[in-house]
């Protein structure tokens, strides 16, 4: 039998086409396969239409799995440390998924689509996992990635986008709920998600209608400053909201190779994600065993003094540096927004109590010559930026 | 009656930061303002149905990060969002464009001169080694050299190492360039004159100098300094408009206690025994404080609000003295849909961008021709921006604002009060020559706001409508600003301060003077700065 050769070279969105046609600066990386803009003009201002108006990103190649079936939810309930019994039909969950040590394998998004009817979406391909996870539960697990295109569309401006193009209803969609709309005779499924700590929406519909729906998302959006934009932007308001995103923070613990790289949902600062009250989940065991017995590492989310960025710094705990390093940044940035020099870190316990100082070791360069500075920084526990419009409901024009 | 212990005098952005940080440190703060609405000349107004007008400062780029973020003011609603270069219209149908993308930048220049484009990098490294010398001291107490004290001389012992540290060549290039004119300073690098006519703009902004007057190079320097987010030189708008800037500001001060009052006009500052005591209000209140700041200019502070007796007669004379002339107008414009340029091909980024209308250094001096004449620019410098290009919060959905700032205007002509006849052909001279550049913009006008320094110094209080407080003259500068032997924001009247622009270092939406101020004030009363320090850039 002579076999399908296989696809050379990257693929292309349901939306490529319109992605092409904005892009004036040809920067491009891969991303699951697919061609994934950097940038498609000037990552200032693709930053700022997410913080002031609407920016709209391609998130097709996100990977995703539809998990139907009598045991959806208690199979569910035994892979992620969250409850996900609270989780209504129409309602969205971040949780995250942990091996049998309690290691975290990867977050991502549930989505309650109908009753006993899920979306799960995640950076990481874990069909393996997930159908290993399955037994002895009546479920079944598609993945869907091709299946599904997605758009996120986020900013202040985003909820007028959408009303403008005739969405009917968002005036009620709470932050991490979702509703099926029909849009030009298909589904539309929207839910009021995303990856930015701003107001904002994902899109999710059939790759057949894609390039409708971006037509008429941006037909809607003229007026309301609607622009696409790349990865780049979308990082660094990632990083103003505190996010998680796996390989910087995390590793997928079923990927390392040395032992103590990996981390527990307890070490990224998620206990609210890990309900002990349920009898039995992955590494539910190992968890409790260090709920008790401490941990090893803990996220630290950093205000850090001055303007230059912590990119790859070592962490002190005092400003000597003579007692050995007690961790790392893992995410840097100057956010524009907050004017505020912060990062993400991963530093050892007892160190990184919120209200706790330490000390980031700065490289930076100027003029060919390298400078060192040793900058004082707090650890914070709220995200960076968090602001009232995100929650409002109805959300308002701007 | 309540003592407080301070009185602010002016709720624009400079008093309401000398106000935060005072608060911050726990001192009980009331600051008075005498419109209905705070922020003296960063403010959006509502002057027509839906559209907010940013109707006096219009861009928002000296504000100190560093200020910005020990204020928390992203927590107080304010974003700067920036914005996309400049254009210059050419009376020939063509535009000279600046883009913030460095090749593309060079390949505009080079259409106009392959010379000017090469030349550009040391051009902007010349500049930005004048702006990073000066930067360092935005957010410091100018020292005084004539003084003996311990911080003056060791300031100016940095400051001399800092020039030292240039060498030789770059140490004489300084000193010219602090008293040169922008446009030799441009002739040193470009042949182009619409190249050179778009750069010399910055040199003369908010100054009743031509782009021929020693000194202006400065004044390029003063808006070359702005910067969002490490961009030096960029520009920015302020969601919603300049408003947003002291409405966050006063946010960050009731936050930490503070008490605002509208409608609370100086009459006068009270002084006994050489010593302040508080306020008089207008409305006949007084209000007591051992210590009175005024954010008015400093004319305005000491010739108008004070009893001249309470003053030495020499400090009274140079007050007098003091340069704050009326120089610019603003016209505001609410639109009904984005004016088309067609000169710019569709979708440009430059739509997003700074407009300019005047293409040659000869245009620009002529302009300033007028002025000394005592009238205003019949071929004005008009510096125009339309911020709903990016802001959806300040004009409903397809309709805009735009801000054009015009140069020159003066306080009065020819020695007389504005006529409304005087004030309309003003604007009309500004509305004729965009219309030269764009067949459709003047049936889009919904309404317009025409501003002479005269009327902006009615209704805000600076002396002369002069921008800037005073002139950005080397005279006026650093130790000397606004009177030499006063320049750390004291007065002569014990208690008596001064945090406006009048002061180091200075107008623009800086809020600098404003934290210098604070600064100076906790330290007399020897309480822990609340004040942040200087970011650096090294």
């Amino acid at each position: 039998m002579k076999s399908q050769p296989v696809h050379q070279g990257r693929l292309k969105t349901p939306f490529y086409s319109r992605l092409a046609a904005l892009d004036t600066v040809n920067e491009w990386h891969q991303w699951k396969g697919y061609s994934s803009a950097d940038s498609l003009y000037c990552e200032d201002t693709e930053y700022f239409a997410i913080r002031n108006a609407t920016a709209v990103f391609d998130l097709t190649p996100m990977t995703k799995y539809r998990i139907t079936g009598p045991d959806a939810l208690d199979y569910l309930n035994r892979l992620v440390t969250r409850d996900m019994a609270k989780i209504r039909p129409g309602r969205v969950a971040y949780a995250v998924w942990c091996d049998d040590q309690g290691q975290v394998i990867d977050d991502g998004t549930i989505f309650h689509l109908r009753e006993g009817e899920y979306r799960l979406c995640s950076q990481e391909r874990h069909f393996a996992w997930l159908t290993a996870a399955a037994l002895g539960f009546d479920v079944t697990i598609t993945h869907e990635t091709e299946d599904v295109a997605a758009l996120a569309v986020q900013g202040p401006t985003s909820f007028s986008v959408l009303k403008n193009m005739g969405l009917k209803g968002l005036e009620d969609l709470k932050p991490f709920g979702l509703t099926h709309l029909d849009f030009q005779g298909v589904e539309l499924m929207v839910s009021r998600t995303g990856f930015t700590a701003d107001l904002g929406y994902e899109l999710w519909i059939d790759p057949d209608k894609a390039e409708a729906l971006w037509d008429a998302l941006f037909e809607a959006g003229k007026l309301f400053g609607i622009r696409a934009i790349g990865t780049h932007a979308l990082e660094l308001a990632r990083i103003e909201a505190g996010f998680l995103a796996a390989y910087m923070e995390f590793l997928p613990a079923d990927e390392t190779v040395r032992t103590g790289v990996s981390r527990s949902p307890l070490e990224l600062g998620l206990d609210w994600l890990v309900d002990f009250k349920k009898p039995n989940f992955n590494g539910r065991r190992a968890l409790a065993h260090e709920k008790r017995n401490g941990s090893t590492w803990r996220l630290v989310k950093l205000d850090i003094e001055g303007n230059k960025p912590a990119h790859h710094s070592y962490i002190f705990g005092n400003e000597k540096a003579n007692k050995g390093q007690i961790g790392f940044v893992t995410s840097a940035a100057w956010s524009p927004v907050c004017k505020q020099n912060i990062a993400l870190g991963t530093v050892r316990t007892p160190h990184g109590k919120p209200g706790d100082s330490v000390w980031i070791e700065i490289y930076y360069q100027r003029e060919m010559h390298w400078h060192r500075k040793m900058a004082k920084a707090t650890v914070v526990d709220k995200p960076f930026w968090f602001p009232p419009r995100r929650g409002a409901t109805p959300p308002g024009p701007y | 009656m309540k003592t407080y212990d301070a009185i602010v005098v002016g709720a624009g952005h400079n008093g309401l930061t000398t106000a935060a940080f005072l608060a911050k440190a726990g001192l009980d703060v009331v600051c008075v303002e005498k419109n209905d609405y705070i922020g003296g000349a960063a403010v959006s107004r509502n002057l027509y149905k839906d559209w907010w007008y940013s109707n006096c400062s219009y861009v928002c780029s000296l504000l100190r990060p560093e200020i910005y973020r020990a204020l928390e003011l992203h927590k107080h609603g304010l974003q700067v969002t920036p914005y996309g270069g400049s254009v210059t219209f050419m009376e020939n149908g063509d535009y000279y464009g600046s883009y913030h993308d460095e090749e593309v930048a060079y390949r505009e220049m080079a259409r106009f001169s392959r010379h000017d484009a090469d030349a550009y990098k040391s051009y902007s490294a010349n500049t930005m080694r004048q702006c990073r010398f000066i930067r360092d001291f935005l957010l410091s107490t100018a020292p005084d050299p004539t003084s003996f004290k311990p911080r003056d001389i060791k300031e100016l012992i940095r400051i001399g190492g800092k020039f030292m540290e240039m060498g030789e060549d770059r140490m004489y290039d300084t000193i010219r360039f602090w008293t040169m004119s922008v446009a030799e300073y441009l002739d040193e690098y470009f042949e182009t004159d619409v190249i050179k006519a778009a750069f010399s703009g910055s040199g003369i902004i908010g100054t009743a100098l031509g782009i021929h007057s020693p000194g202006t190079a400065y004044v390029l320097l003063h808006h070359y300094m702005g910067e969002v987010d490490g961009n030096v030189g960029s520009w920015g708008f302020a969601r919603g408009g300049m408003g947003a800037v002291s409405k966050s500001i006063a946010g960050a001060f009731q936050a930490a206690g503070g008490e605002l009052r509208t409608e609370a006009g100086v009459d006068k500052i009270i002084v006994k025994n050489g010593k302040t005591t508080g306020v008089a209000l207008e409305n006949g209140d007084e209000i007591s404080a051992e210590v009175v700041v005024s954010a008015m200019d400093v004319k305005r502070t000491f010739l108008n609000c004070m009893d001249k007796n309470d003053l030495p007669a020499s400090f009274h004379k140079r007050v007098e003295n003091f340069k704050i002339r009326g120089s610019s107008g603003k016209v505001n414009i609410a639109l009904d849909g984005l004016p088309t340029f067609p000169a710019l091909p569709e979708g440009s980024s430059l739509y997003y961008s700074d407009m300019h209308f005047i293409d040659s250094m000869e245009r620009m001096e002529r302009a300033y021709d007028d002025w000394k004449a005592g009238t205003w620019s019949k071929d004005p410098y008009i510096d125009m921006v339309i911020p709903t290009t990016s802001d959806p919060t300040m004009a409903p959905p397809g309709k805009h604002f735009m801000s054009c700032f015009v140069q020159y205007c003066p306080h009065q002509v020819e020695g007389e009060p504005w006529t409304n006849e005087q004030r309309d052909a003003f604007g009309k001279s500004v509305i004729d020559q965009i219309s030269n550049y764009s067949p459709d913009f003047r049936d889009l006008i919904l309404h317009a706001e025409i501003r002479t320094p005269q009327d902006i110094e009615a209704e805000i209080g600076i002396t002369e409508g002069n921008i800037f407080h005073g002139e950005l003259t080397m005279d006026q500068l650093l130790f000397n600003r606004p009177v030499p032997g006063y320049a750390q924001y004291r007065s002569p009247v014990d208690g008596l301060y001064m945090c406006g622009s009048s002061t180091h270092p200075g107008g623009g939406v800086m809020a600098a003077p404003g934290a210098n101020a604070a600064r100076e004030i906790l330290s007399d009363l020897k309480r822990p700065s609340t004040v942040p320090e200087n970011f650096g850039d090294d």
